[in-house]
C-alpha cells in the first residue's frame, strides 16, 4: 500500500507541473494585463504609471523568463507575491482557506449524509408518494441555479423572517468570544452551506436511489431474502454498501472542487473564502494569485482521488491496489 | 484676516441656524458602510482606485477640501493666498496637526508629498506640470511658484488628487514595499485599525484629529460585498447604514429609497461630476465622419435612457463639459432625439449597412441594459451594430489599443476643463496604451490651441471666453456621442447626518459625520 501511495504522489507532481505550464499560458492568452486593470480602476495612467506597473510586476520580461521564474518558485514552495494585493500568493490563499473549508466540508456533510438518506428512503419507498416527493424535490434543486436558490434562501430568511444573517462569515464588530462565536458564525454558514449541499444533495439522492434500486434485483438479495433476514438487515448491510460505490466516486470527484468550487455562492454571501479569491484574481489579471489558487486547488483534487482510492478499498474489500 | 473674520462670522450663524433647528451633532456611534470592489490598497498616494480614495479620504488628507461649488475649503492648509500675477500660492498649514503616530505635521512634509506624489500618482503629475518650485520658508508655510498663471491650480489640493504623505516614514525608502503601504498613517479624522482581506476594515477615531470636536463618530467598518444584490439586502436588513454611489444597481434605487428611515441624496459629486459618452472611433470605419457621428447623435434617444436605464437620476450631457464643473456653457448646438434627421444624415455620410462593434461597459447590468438600448436605437436607423462581450481588463485592452467602433465610458471631470476634460481631445493626448485619454483619435489643432489658451489664460474671465469657444467647435465636431452626467446617489439612513458636505461627497470621509440617537 505505501509503495502505491508513493507512486501516485510522484504522478501526482509531475501532473501538477504539466498543470502550472498549461494554466500559465492559459491564462496569459486572456486580453489585458494587470497594470491595465489597475491604470483603469485608477481612472487615469500615463504611459510611465503603466510602465512601472508592469516593470514592478515583472511583466516586462519576455514570456519564457516570467515562466522560468514562476516555476523555480514553486519548486521551492514559494507560489509567488500577488501583485494587486501586495501580499505573498501563499498568505492570501491560508487566509482564505479556513473559511472555504468549512463551508464547503460543512456543505459535502450535509449533502452526502441527506444525501444517501433520501435516496436510501425513495428506493424503500419506491413507487409510493415518498419517492415521488423525494425525486421531485431532488430534481427541482439539481436543475435550479445555485446563485437563484442562494437568493431566494435570502429573501425568505433573511429578508422576510430576519432568522439568519445574509452576508459574511461572522458579525463584524460584535468580537464574540468562545460558544458565542461558534454559534455566531454557525448561523452565517446555515444559508451558504445548505445552498450548495442542497444541489449535492439532490445529486447523491437520485444516484443512492438508482443504484439501490438496480442492486435489489441482483441475485445475491434474493439469497439473502430466502435466507430469512428481515428487510432492513438487507437493504442496510447488502444493497446499500453495494450501491454506495458509484456515490463514492461521484463524492470523491466533487470533493475535489470543494476548495474552488463555491465561486457563486461565496460571492453571493460575501463569504471571504478562496473561491471569490480566485474570481477577483480572474478579473483582475492578478496571475501569480489566479496560478495560485489553480495549483492549490489541483493539489487537492489529486489528494481527493488518493483519498477516494483509499476509500473504495475499505468500502468493497474486493478492490485490491494494483501496482 | 479680513477674509477669515468673514468665514468665522458665516461658520457662527451657521451653528446657530443648526442649532434652531435640531440639537447639535453628537459624538459617539458605529458606521457600518460597503465598499466594493474590495480596494487593492489604502496607501492612497500610491493607489488611486475608486474604492481606495473613498476608504483612504478617511485617513489622508489634502491641503484643501471642496465646497458643493467646488470653491477651496480649509484642510490641512489653514488659510492661503495668491499673488496678483497669479504665479505665486503661500498657503499656511493648520497648526497642531500631527500623523496617527504622533510626529508633528510639517512644511517638509508637503514639500516630501509633491516629490512623493510625482513619482508615483498619475494625475498629481499631469496637474503639476506648471509648477516651477515649491519653498518651505517655516514649519507652516509652503510657497508654490508656477512657471506661468495656471488657472485650475487651486482646485488640484483634494485628498484623493493631492494627498499628505509622511515624511518621516516614507523618506529613503523603496515607496512600493514599504512595509507601512499595510498600515495606513496619515492627519485624518480617522485611523486605520483592522483589515480583513474579502471581509472588512476598520477605522476608529483620531483623538488627536486638529480640528477640535471632531470627528464625532467612533468606528467605521467598511464591508466588503461583492454581490449587488447582497448589498441591496445588506442594507434592507439592517446590516449596513451607508451605501456610498454606485454600490448597487441603479434599478434597486426606487425600491431602497422608499424604505423607512432612508435618505437618498445625489449631492456630493460635483467635483467629479461623471460625464458618460461613447467613443466613436475617429480613424476609421463609418465612424470616421463627422455626418456619420452626428447622425449617431440624433438617433440615440437619450433622454428615454435617462428614465428608463438610469430611473431618471441624471441629466442629459449637452456637451464636452458637464454643467456642474468650471466655464460650462449651455450655448451649443443640440442633438433632440431625431431617428428622421438621424436617416437622412446617414444617407448624406453615404453609409452602406458597415458592421459596427459596439463595446459595453462591463460594470454591471445597468450598463449593459444601456448598451442594448443604444443598439435598438441604432437598429431602428439602419445602423448595423454588433455587441462585443468583454470582462474588465478585456474591455481596457480594446479601448487602449484602439480596437473598436463604438465603446461606452464615463469619465470623471475634476472640476476644470484643463483637468479633466481636456486630455479627451487634445491631440497631444493621442497615445496607444491608456483608456484615459484621446481614445477616439480626434485631431483638431483650433482645439488643441484653445485647450492651451485655456490653461493658462489669466485672469479667470479669460479662461471663460475660450472654454465657451471650444465646447461650440466640439459640439459641432461630435469627436465622441456625449450621453449623460451620471449621478451616483448615496443611500444612507436618515440617523446618519451630515455625511456629505463637500463636493467631494462620501471620499471626503466622515470627519463632519454623526449619528442621532
Amino acid at each position: 500500500m505505501i509503495s502505491f501511495i508513493a507512486q501516485r504522489i510522484a504522478k501526482a507532481i509531475v501532473v501538477l507541473l504539466a498543470l502550472i505550464v498549461l494554466n500559465f499560458f492559459l491564462i496569459r492568452l486572456a486580453p489585458g494585463d494587470p497594470a491595465l486593470v489597475m491604470a483603469g480602476e485608477a481612472g487615469a495612467g500615463d504611459q510611465i504609471f503603466l510602465a512601472q506597473l508592469r516593470e514592478k510586476f515583472g511583466l516586462d520580461q519576455p514570456l519564457p523568463v516570467q515562466l522560468f521564474l514562476y516555476v523555480k518558485g514553486i519548486l521551492s514552495l514559494d507560489l509567488g507575491f500577488s501583485f494587486r494585493q501586495q501580499m505573498p500568493v501563499a498568505t492570501l490563499i491560508l487566509q482564505r482557506l479556513p473559511a472555504t473549508l468549512l463551508l464547503t466540508g460543512t456543505a459535502f456533510a450535509i449533502s452526502l449524509l441527506f444525501g444517501i438518506l433520501f435516496g436510501a428512503l425513495a428506493a424503500r419507498f419506491a413507487g409510493t408518494w415518498a419517492d415521488t416527493t423525494i425525486t421531485v424535490l431532488a430534481l427541482i434543486f439539481y436543475a435550479t441555479p445555485l446563485f437563484w436558490v442562494a437568493l431566494m434562501a435570502i429573501l425568505l430568511f433573511s429578508v422576510a423572517m430576519d432568522w439568519l444573517p445574509s452576508f459574511g462569515y461572522e458579525t463584524v464588530g460584535a468580537n464574540y468570544t468562545g460558544l458565542a462565536h461558534v454559534l455566531d458564525v454557525a448561523a452565517h454558514l446555515v444559508l451558504p452551506a445548505t445552498t450548495i449541499g442542497l444541489f449535492f444533495m439532490a445529486t447523491y439522492a437520485r444516484m443512492t436511489r438508482a443504484s439501490m434500486l438496480e442492486v435489489n434485483r441482483l441475485d445475491f438479495v434474493k439469497t439473502a431474502r430466502a435466507k430469512g433476514l428481515s428487510n432492513s438487515v438487507i437493504q442496510r448491510r447488502h444493497v446499500l454498501r453495494n450501491a454506495l460505490l458509484p456515490v463514492v466516486t461521484l463524492a470523491g470527484l466533487q470533493a475535489g472542487t470543494l476548495v474552488g468550487g463555491a465561486v457563486l455562492t461565496e460571492t453571493v454571501f460575501a463569504w471571504p473564502g478562496i473561491g471569490r479569491l480566485m474570481y477577483e484574481a480572474l478579473l483582475q489579471r492578478d496571475y501569480n494569485l489566479l496560478l495560485g489558487v489553480f495549483v492549490v486547488c489541483s493539489a487537492m483534487v489529486l489528494a481527493f482521488n488518493l483519498i477516494t482510492d483509499l476509500v473504495y478499498r475499505s468500502v468493497d474489500p474486493r478492490i485490491e491496489f494494483a501496482s | 484676516m479680513s477674509k477669515r473674520k468673514i468665514l468665522m462670522s458665516l461658520a457662527a450663524t451657521f451653528l446657530l441656524s443648526t442649532a434652531a433647528l435640531a440639537e447639535g451633532p453628537k459624538a459617539g456611534g458605529v458606521v457600518n458602510a460597503v465598499i466594493q470592489p474590495e480596494p487593492p490598497s489604502l496607501m492612497v498616494g500610491l493607489v488611486q482606485n475608486g474604492p481606495t480614495q473613498m476608504v483612504a479620504g478617511n485617513i489622508y488628507e489634502g491641503l484643501l477640501r471642496y465646497s458643493p461649488k467646488l470653491d477651496p475649503l480649509p484642510g490641512l492648509a489653514e488659510s492661503w493666498t495668491v499673488s496678483a500675477d497669479g504665479k505665486t500660492y503661500t498657503f499656511k498649514l493648520v497648526k497642531g496637526a500631527t500623523w496617527h503616530d504622533g510626529k508633528p505635521f510639517t512644511s517638509a512634509d508637503v514639500l516630501f508629498s509633491i516629490e512623493f506624489l510625482k513619482q508615483t500618482h498619475a494625475r498629481a503629475r499631469g496637474n503639476l506640470v506648471q509648477l516651477d518650485k515649491v519653498e518651505a520658508p517655516d514649519e507652516s508655510t509652503v510657497v508654490f511658484t508656477l512657471k506661468q498663471p495656471f488657472g485650475p491650480f487651486i482646485g488640484i489640493f483634494e485628498v484623493g488628487s493631492l494627498p499628505m504623505v509622511p515624511k518621516h516614514i516614507y523618506d529613503g525608502t523603496d515607496f512600493k514595499t514599504n512595509p507601512a503601504n499595510n498600515t495606513p498613517v496619515g492627519t485624518g479624522p480617522f485611523m486605520f485599525k483592522e483589515w480583513q482581506k474579502g471581509s472588512f476594515i476598520k477605522l476608529v477615531k483620531n483623538p488627536n484629529y486638529h480640528v477640535k470636536g471632531k470627528p464625532n463618530i467612533d468606528e467605521i467598518y467598511w464591508h466588503v460585498i461583492p454581490d449587488a444584490a447582497a448589498r441591496s439586502v445588506a442594507y434592507e436588513t439592517g446590516k449596513v447604514d451607508v451605501l456610498p454611489g454606485g454600490s448597487v444597481e441603479n434599478f434597486d434605487v426606487p425600491r431602497l429609497s422608499k424604505l423607512k428611515n432612508t435618505c437618498v441624496t445625489g449631492a456630493g459629486w460635483e467635483f467629479f461630476s461623471p460625464h458618460s459618452w461613447l467613443w466613436l472611433n475617429n480613424r476609421s470605419g463609418p465612424t470616421a465622419n463627422k455626418k456619420f457621428r452626428q447622425a449617431l447623435m440624433f438617433a440615440i434617444d437619450r433622454n428615454m435612457a435617462k428614465d428608463v436605464v438610469w430611473n431618471g437620476l441624471g441629466k442629459v450631457a449637452t456637451g464636452p463639459s458637464g454643467s456642474t464643473i468650471k466655464y460650462y456653457t449651455g450655448a451649443v448646438p443640440t442633438y433632440d432625439y431625431d431617428p428622421a434627421k438621424a436617416k437622412a444624415l446617414l444617407k448624406e455620410a453615404g453609409y452602406n449597412g458597415e458592421k459596427l462593434r459596439m463595446l459595453p461597459l462591463p460594470y454591471g447590468e445597468t450598463w449593459q441594459r444601456w448598451a442594448e438600448m443604444v443598439r435598438q436605437n441604432l437598429q431602428d436607423v439602419g445602423i448595423n451594430v454588433e455587441m462585443v462581450a468583454t470582462d474588465v481588463p478585456g474591455w481596457n485592452q480594446k479601448v487602449s489599443e484602439w480596437d473598436y467602433d463604438i465603446a461606452f465610458t464615463y469619465l470623471y471631470q475634476y472640476g476644470d476643463p484643463a483637468l479633466g476634460v481636456g486630455r479627451n481631445y487634445i491631440s497631444s493626448q493621442i497615445a496607444k496604451g491608456s483608456p484615459f485619454n484621446n481614445v477616439e483619435g480626434y485631431s483638431n489643432p483650433e482645439i488643441d490651441k484653445l485647450f492651451a489658451e485655456g490653461a493658462v489664460a489669466f485672469p479667470d474671465a479669460a479662461r471663460g471666453e475660450i472654454y465657451a469657444k471650444a465646447q461650440k467647435i466640439l459640439v459641432e465636431d461630435v469627436p465622441v456621442a456625449w450621453m449623460l452626467e451620471l449621478q451616483f446617489p448615496t443611500i444612507t439612513r436618515c440617523s446618519v447626518k451630515n455625511l456629505i458636505t463637500t463636493g467631494i461627497g462620501v471620499n471626503d470621509g466622515f470627519r463632519d459625520a454623526w449619528i442621532e440617537k
